[in-house]
């Protein structure tokens, strides 16, 4: 068990490094860079010194000049830059042309807030979508099976964006509630109060819905087949058979066994999850990477952007390592057969 | 003598879209405390259905209409419950159900929880019905653990199901059965699953359990060889109705209802005469004019000396296992699956060939078909004269091979594709080989399916609305498609029940005669090999052990493999009942345990000596083969 983890903790590292290369190859693959695009801009408008300086300081800066291969050797950190090594894996996510700011900065707070967003999507993905999936599965083709069926069908063919302006409406006549943002407007920029705490969880509720429906559907699917599957099972009967009572069996079998897909499905949900938000995030008009992505990769500022998509490769990364150790965890089969013959 | 179970007039009918379905039709049956009971009939006769109507778990659909099941608990005398009027999950009904009636599936691989481990699900049951602390549970369990033959209970409580093999997740699963100490014991079919040796060691579990705890088992089972061996009184069954009951000795004796007098005859037994053909309880009706016999073509045969169809010398298969280390996984291990096997197969004849599961012959079946590569070895195809190098081959001379070889797989359910009708399944070999215009392979689909007796106007149908017996016959048409020498039938009755059985080895043998095959016959059942094989070889890991023609193989066994192979075999007949105390405990398939001189260990390697008449035992170089044979 102990090799396993470690073996996939190791297993990361190649991971990453492949996606950061590709990352940085689709990025650099339309022609072009910002800079030069902004070149062209101030030449159409007659030169202005002292801007032209600023992009011959950055070309240096960044080996914008230099071959792709030293450009990614820089941005990963693996290559002394004018700074010496300053990239990635020390922590440094580079400048972000546009706003002529550190990515860092223009970041802030967000990245924080997007995680915030998604975990807590994916904590009500599981929340909701297990009770009514046991429950769809062990009624089959009862009202209830058929009225969450509906719902679930209407949650996925909903377009996201659509279903978060009408709960913005009705959220606003109804309950008084201003959805647009992550907080109330006075807290922005003060410093962390329980206040502000309670503020951003308020106007999480309706994201977090809006975000959710669609993959609360499908996991719904999802758990109702596989538990129906189970429910056919032989062991299944073998424990009716010993006298153990419904819900007791119910619990102890067919549900443990069809936690399975459940927990596999968290490396996957995350990826969902993000770019599902994006839309909503400007609808919403939260304070997200997901609009800050979307710019970033209109305007070519390739630092945002790589930096952007290497956190969010990291966290699915992560998402799928956690899932494996949770199934090793919970399944003897995978725990103590796992890389044995086949 | 007192009852455990009356059943009386019991109806169970299904309720489901289609309308009702009749599942039991009126059965009176009763099983006397301390006895066993064999409930017998093929599938669809309404047999598992009243176990679970005993049991009270039921399917959904299924109702009681009418009836009494009545339980006499041996330990409280007077009272009786009528498990029919009982509600499923009322606390009675769960009183008795685990704890008072148990149950053991037939299939041990799917019945136990593969996420708990097998003491967790044993005293599950325990502590359900009795008030025990934890401490005198794992005590229970590890005693019960060690009365059903677990080498190490201790250590056996903490293992996971996918850990042990067949034989002792059902012992794990008799042990579950077991614990509460039951009134009666119900057995669906315990050792359908099983290999021969081990059914043996499991019904020799199950008959000293009964003796020891003194309860009533009714067993269920399809297999006639089993009820002679194990039961008290017979009950047989026939859709949904009782056909005759009476104790083993009346029915063996003198069964009088003709499905009773019918099933016997289906049976392949030991003793029949060469030329005796089982009788089927339907026959095929096969149209003989078929015009595929006429074109068939059929390699001439010629009796004596003639060159060998098929000669395999020295073939040998590794699989690598991969072993898991830190920076991902390495080759480990090698596993012989096939170890330097070496037979010859005559035209016209059929080869049995015996052994276990996974002793290697479904393996050495796909090396013959290419289908796997060898690791070393020959295999020659003789092609009416022309010796082919089956392994050497390559591209298009391996696609004409094709053409020669054909397979019969065991599984009738997965080896048609369910998306394709009946008429695409058969012609898809000629399309691949571009045999003929459509139109001929259209009137060759046909003909084919009236020589396997087939109704052309099935053509258009998917496999689905088919038997389970119709389906081997598409198979068997299919493989015939190409007009095949050699066919190779990888336990093609094994998965199908007793009177169909019959039906396709009469197929398969008159088909053998009209169109000259040759067959190398797979199966673990030695009687039904026994019935069409003219040779057998017999297989243990991965090695030939004795090879023979079959009189002198079941006259004149002499390898200690073949003796207990054959030992392990139930016969239907009361007078030849199984002979436990000759049962080893140890599997008769370790080779380092055989005596010398046909010890197999890594000190000695015997070798395939020939005894006289085509007969070839693994022996020590240096052994008296005079001696062997008396």
């Amino acid at each position: 068990m102990f090799t396993y983890f470690v073996h996939r903790v190791l297993i990361m590292i190649p991971t990453l490094l492949v996606i950061s290369i590709l990352t940085f190859v689709i990025i650099q693959l339309p022609p072009g860079d910002y800079l030069s695009n902004q070149l062209e801009e101030l030449r159409s408008q007659g030169e202005s010194a002292s801007a032209m300086a600023k992009i011959a300081f950055y070309r240096e800066q960044y080996a914008l000049d230099k071959s792709p291969i030293e450009q990614y050797a820089l941005w990963m950190g693996f290559w002394p830059g004018p700074n010496g090594f300053s990239g990635l894996i020390q922590g440094d996510w580079g400048q972000s042309f546009a706003y002529d700011l550190p990515v860092k900065e223009v970041v802030g707070d967000r990245l924080g807030l997007s995680f915030l967003i998604n975990f807590s999507t994916i904590l009500f993905i599981y929340i909701v979508a297990f009770p009514i999936g046991v429950y769809s599965a062990t009624r089959q083709y009862s009202i209830g099976d058929y009225g969450f069926t509906l719902i679930g069908y209407l949650g996925l063919a909903t377009p996201n964006f659509l279903l978060a302006m009408v709960l913005l409406y009705y959220a606003n006549v109804y309950f008084g509630v201003s959805i647009g943002g992550l907080m109330d407007d006075k807290y922005i920029n003060q410093p962390w109060s329980f206040e502000k705490a309670m503020s951003v969880v308020d106007h999480m509720i309706v994201p977090v819905i809006v975000i959710g429906t669609s993959g609360t559907a499908s996991m719904i699917r999802r758990l109702r087949a596989n538990l129906l599957d189970e429910l056919q099972k032989q062991y299944v009967t073998t424990a009716k058979a010993k006298g153990v009572p419904r819900l007791k069996a119910l619990i102890k079998y067919p549900i443990r066994m069809s936690l399975n897909p459940f927990i596999a499905d968290i490396g996957n949900l995350l990826p969902d999850v993000i770019s599902g938000s994006v839309i909503v995030s400007m609808v919403l008009s939260l304070p997200t990477v997901g609009p800050l992505l979307l710019e970033a990769l209109r305007n070519q500022d390739q630092y945002m952007a790589g930096s952007l998509l290497m956190f969010l490769a990291l966290l699915t990364v992560v998402g799928m390592f956690v899932s494996d150790v949770l199934l090793a965890v919970l399944d003897p089969r995978i725990r103590l057969s796992g890389g044995a013959t086949k | 003598m007192t009852n455990v179970l009356l059943v009386r007039d019991l109806k169970v009918e299904f309720r489901v879209a289609e309308g009702t379905i009749k599942a039991v039709e009126g059965v009176s049956f009763r099983v006397p405390d301390g006895k066993t009971v064999a409930l017998v009939g093929e599938s669809g006769s309404g047999k598992s259905v009243i176990s679970q109507a005993i049991m009270s778990i039921l399917p959904k659909p299924a109702h009681i209409t009418s009836g009494e099941i009545l339980f006499f608990d041996p330990e409280k005398p007077g009272v009786f419950y009528d498990i029919a009027k009982l509600k499923p999950d009322s606390r009675e009904m769960r009183n008795i159900r685990g704890g008072r009636i148990s149950i053991i599936f037939q299939e041990p691989m799917t019945s136990l929880s593969p996420l708990h481990t097998i003491g967790d699900q044993i005293s599950e049951a325990l502590h359900l019905h009795h008030k025990k602390t934890k401490g005198e549970g794992v005590q229970i369990t590890v005693d019960m653990l060690r009365l059903v033959g677990f080498p190490d209970p201790d250590a056996a409580f903490h293992t996971y199901p996918f850990e042990l093999s067949g034989g002792l997740r059902q012992r794990a699963m008799i042990a579950m059965a077991m614990i509460c100490k039951p009134a009666l014991l119900i057995a669906d079919e315990p050792t359908t699953a099983l290999d021969v040796t081990i059914q043996a060691q499991i019904l020799d579990l199950m008959q000293k359990l009964q003796k020891q705890l003194g309860m009533a088992i009714l067993l269920i089972t399809h297999d006639l060889g089993v009820v002679a061996s194990m039961a008290d009184e017979v009950v047989v069954m026939y859709h949904g109705k009782v056909m005759e009951q009476g104790t083993l000795e009346d029915i063996f004796r003198n069964p009088s209802h003709p499905y009773l007098k019918a099933l016997m005859q289906a049976i392949p037994r030991f003793d029949m005469k060469p030329s005796e053909r089982l009788t089927p309880i339907r026959e095929i009706k096969r149209d003989n004019d078929s015009k595929f016999l006429e074109q068939a073509n059929p390699r001439p045969i010629a009796t004596g000396d003639e060159k060998p169809i098929l000669e395999v010398r020295n073939l040998t298969k590794k699989f690598m296992t991969r072993k898991s280390t830190f920076f991902g996984a390495k080759p480990g291990g090698e596993v012989l699956a096939v170890d330097n096997v070496s037979f010859f197969i005559r035209p016209g004849e059929c080869l049995g060939l015996v052994g276990e599961s996974g002793c290697g012959k479904t393996t050495l079946s796909k090396l013959i078909l290419r289908a796997l590569t060898a690791t070393a070895g020959e295999v020659t195809y003789n092609d009416r004269g022309r010796d082919i190098d089956v392994l050497a081959l390559s591209k298009d001379a391996l696609f004409d091979y094709r053409n020669k070889v054909q397979f019969i797989f065991q599984d009738p359910f997965s080896s048609l594709n369910p998306r394709m009708t009946v008429f695409d399944i058969i012609s898809e070999p000629l399309i691949i080989h571009k045999v003929g215009t459509a139109a001929e392979r259209e009137e060759t689909v046909k003909e084919l399916m009236t020589l396997v007796g087939l109704d052309i106007r099935f053509l258009r149908r998917y496999p689905h609305s088919f038997s389970g017996g119709q389906r081997q016959r598409i198979g068997i048409a299919r493989a015939l498609a190409l007009k095949p020498d050699l066919l190779i039938c990888d336990e093609p009755v094994s998965a199908l029940d007793v009177s169909i059985q019959a039906q396709i080895l009469n197929l398969l043998k008159d088909l053998q005669a009209e169109l000259g095959l040759t067959y190398l016959f797979i199966s673990h059942n030695l009687a039904v090999v026994d019935y069409i094989a003219d040779r057998i070889a017999v297989m243990c890991k991965g090695r030939l052990v004795e090879t023979a023609p079959k009189e002198a193989l079941f006259k004149n066994p002499v390898h200690p493999y073949t003796k207990r192979l054959l030992a392990a075999v139930p016969e239907p007949d009361p007078n030849h009942q199984l002979n436990f105390s000759n049962l080893v405990e140890e599997k008769a398939s370790n080779p380092e345990l055989w005596p010398a001189p046909f010890t197999t260990d890594s000190y000695t390697s015997p070798v395939m000596m020939d005894i006289g008449d085509g007969h070839y035992v693994r022996v020590h170089e240096n052994t008296d083969l005079k001696e062997l044979r008396a």
